[in-house]
């Protein structure tokens, strides 16, 4: 167990990176508490799984060093660091039973047998898997497959971090939500570290009590789940957390008053005078409602989403998406619509003003 | 309600086929089988013998001897190229530059012409003027492939390890690079040293393309024919005389059709019987 800090960690794939894309990972340093249970949330590509593997041990970061408590652990190898790894396609060991499947890290390390037995049992009830011990690996299912990978991880006392590659991509709908509950629950059982990586919002916001958002190689933003929803740094979180995500409009800054389409809004945080960066208001779709007197709008489209709806505007030319409950009378095709001014931020190049 | 239709025109379809199938192994092998219970003293006049051949060649001490030598040289060769082709395998380039001139290295024996192959080494081991025999015979053993038999059997076995090993790696290789780096990256967290990557990961996981290289390998130096008879023409004596060179001997060189008929169904037999117990053996436990 231990406290994992990143810092200045860079990392690029290519010999001799010179230009700004050439890096997978730009710079950053983090910090994990012990025992935490984080999620990755990103798009594929945007270096999740490149700074999972710098973590593991599996990459050498190319800048940058990783401390594990008090100790820099940035060249030593996967074995030594004591950490566990489940990966997206489940890794099992076919010609070993699952028995020998969890006892297989216990043995590379010369543990004795008796102990490895324990641990291997207390594990394997920890995971439902006792009835299936001496069954070959080969014959489970995905997710079983899957829960071997992670007892792997588990039946070592002295993991520091348990690390999750979008581990469950081959499970079968159904079994997702059983498996992820499990992991939960082993979270607050174990009290091991837990990083989670995947692109699925659901899933991150449910398992994790700090959410990482990355995009294109960098970290965006770090927060509680309602945190990214209430007040996302970045237009991209906004964007990509939510369903549907968060209306980004353009807007002009004038007078110290904010202005959509020619009209005022009122907003939580302002920018000081005239800006000629980008600047753009952010308002979720649960945050837009109809109303007697405001912004006149067409109704494009309406989505039925089973307890609400998603109603999509038009106001000079811009989109905007609403998620109004399913009892909300719609109104006839032209209407009017207000933005919660709680809710509404200003961002300037996609960053939140007043953000940090 | 379900409809079906009956199309008897999709059997003309099917028809090149059966006519290709018919004419190249349908109707050979029945002349063979015909051949095999009938005896003729030429003139295209044939006696009907039974199954007379097949119990002379059966009982008959050249088929028993040339039998063995050919499972000798079979269980040899498997021996050698099997170990031999998964570590060279083990060995190549994973990625670069270097792994297609690796590739195009191990391919160029599989390339030549397998009589070309035979007269090669013959001149390769000749004792007097080929650069092995030269060679091996300069530090101080004594080697000559036409007149010592264990000469002849060494060098027989060496060509084939040459040629054949290829295929081998190239198929080891293709299992190699088929696992998933996520096993690899699974067993370095596992603490896993590489005899335990080899014999958890990679050996499990080459298992079908094995098979089928041990398959291919055990049909093939069964059948063996063209580069020993170049290189010895089965000699010295008869100690490199393996059953297809024996077969050709009674067919062609004593014209005795019908013990020949009767011993290439019985050689045919043997093959299809060693395969099914190969592929049953190394099938097992799969698929449960």
């Amino acid at each position: 167990m231990s406290m994992i800090s990143l810092k200045g960690i860079r990392h690029s794939y290519m010999p001799s990176p010179t230009r700004d894309e050439d890096w997978a990972l730009k710079e950053m340093s983090l910090e994990w508490s012990d025992g935490g249970a984080y999620a990755l949330l990103g798009p594929s590509g945007c270096g999740k799984t490149t700074l999972l593997n710098i973590i593991s041990g599996l990459l050498t970061p190319t800048q940058g060093e990783i401390w594990f408590d008090d100790m820099n652990v940035t060249n030593e190898p996967a074995d030594t660091r004591n950490i566990a790894q489940v990966f997206q396609f489940p890794v099992v060991y076919d010609t070993m039973s699952v028995y020998d499947n969890l006892a297989f890290p216990l043995r590379n390390r010369g543990i004795d047998e008796a102990r490895v037995d324990k641990r291997v049992r207390e594990i394997g009830e920890m995971l439902d898997l006792s009835d299936r011990l001496a069954t070959r690996a080969s014959g489970l299912t995905a997710d079983g497959k899957q829960k071997i990978s992670l007892g792997r991880g588990l039946v070592r006392e002295d993991v520091n971090v348990i690390m999750f590659d979008e581990p469950l991509t081959v499970i079968d709908p159904h079994l997702k939500w059983v498996l992820r509950s499990k992991l939960k629950e082993l979270h607050q059982r174990v009290g091991a570290t837990m990083i989670y990586v995947t692109h699925d919002q659901t899933e991150a916001l449910t398992f994790a009590d700090q959410v990482v958002v990355m995009h294109d190689g960098g970290v965006v933003q770090i927060g509680t789940p309602v945190e990214l929803f209430e007040r996302p740094k970045h237009t991209f979180v906004g964007h990509f957390i939510g369903s549907p995500g968060m209306n980004v409009l353009p807007c002009t800054i004038d007078n110290n008053q904010v202005m959509f389409a020619g009209q005022q809004v009122q907003t939580v945080n302002i920018v000081g005078g005239a800006s000629v960066e980008r600047t753009e208001i952010g308002i979720r779709p649960e945050f837009v409602s109809f109303c007697e007197n405001g912004l006149a709008v067409n109704i494009v489209k309406v989505i039925d989403v089973g307890r609400a709806r998603i109603v999509e505007v038009r106001h000079a030319g811009h989109n905007i998406k609403m998620l109004v409950s399913e009892d909300t009378p719609l109104p006839g095709a032209e209407t009017f619509i207000q933005f919660a001014p709680a809710h509404t931020h200003v961002y300037v190049d996609g960053w939140l003003v007043g953000g940090d | 309600m379900a409809v079906k239709t009956t199309n008897q025109k999709a059997w003309f379809f099917v028809l090149p086929v059966i006519v290709l199938v018919a004419f190249n192994a349908v109707i050979p092998l029945m002349t063979v089988v015909n051949y095999s219970v009938q005896e003729t003293f030429g003139n295209n006049v044939f006696f009907f013998e039974g199954v007379k051949w097949f119990a002379d060649v059966l009982h008959s001490e050249r088929f028993h001897a040339s039998l063995l030598r050919q499972l000798a040289f079979t269980a040899t060769i498997l021996a050698i190229e099997i170990p031999l082709g998964v570590a060279i395998a083990l060995t190549m380039p994973k990625k670069g530059v270097w792994v297609s001139v690796c590739l195009v290295l191990m391919a160029l024996p599989l390339l030549i012409p397998w009589n070309v192959v035979g007269a090669m080494w013959n001149i390769f081991a000749l004792p007097e003027i080929g650069l092995l025999g030269r060679v091996i015979n300069s530090i101080g053993i004594d080697y000559n492939f036409t007149q010592d038999p264990v000469s002849a059997w060494v060098t027989t076995v060496l060509m084939d390890v040459w040629h054949w090993t290829s295929l081998v790696v190239l198929l080891a290789y293709a299992g190699l690079r088929s696992i998933p780096d996520a096993y690899f990256q699974a067993a370095k967290i596992d603490g896993a040293g590489s005899w335990a990557v080899f014999r958890h990961i990679q050996l499990p996981k080459m298992k079908r393309v094995l098979t089928i290289a041990v398959l291919l390998r055990l049909m093939d130096s069964f059948m063996i024919y063209t580069e020993p008879f170049v290189l010895t023409g089965g000699g010295p004596g008869n100690t490199t005389t393996f059953l297809s060179i024996d077969l050709v001997k009674i067919a062609l060189g004593q014209f005795d059709l019908g013990p020949a008929a009767a011993m290439s169904l019985i050689y045919f037999l043997i093959v299809l019987l060693l395969c099914w117990v190969f592929y049953t053996l190394m099938m097992k436990n799969e698929d449960q």
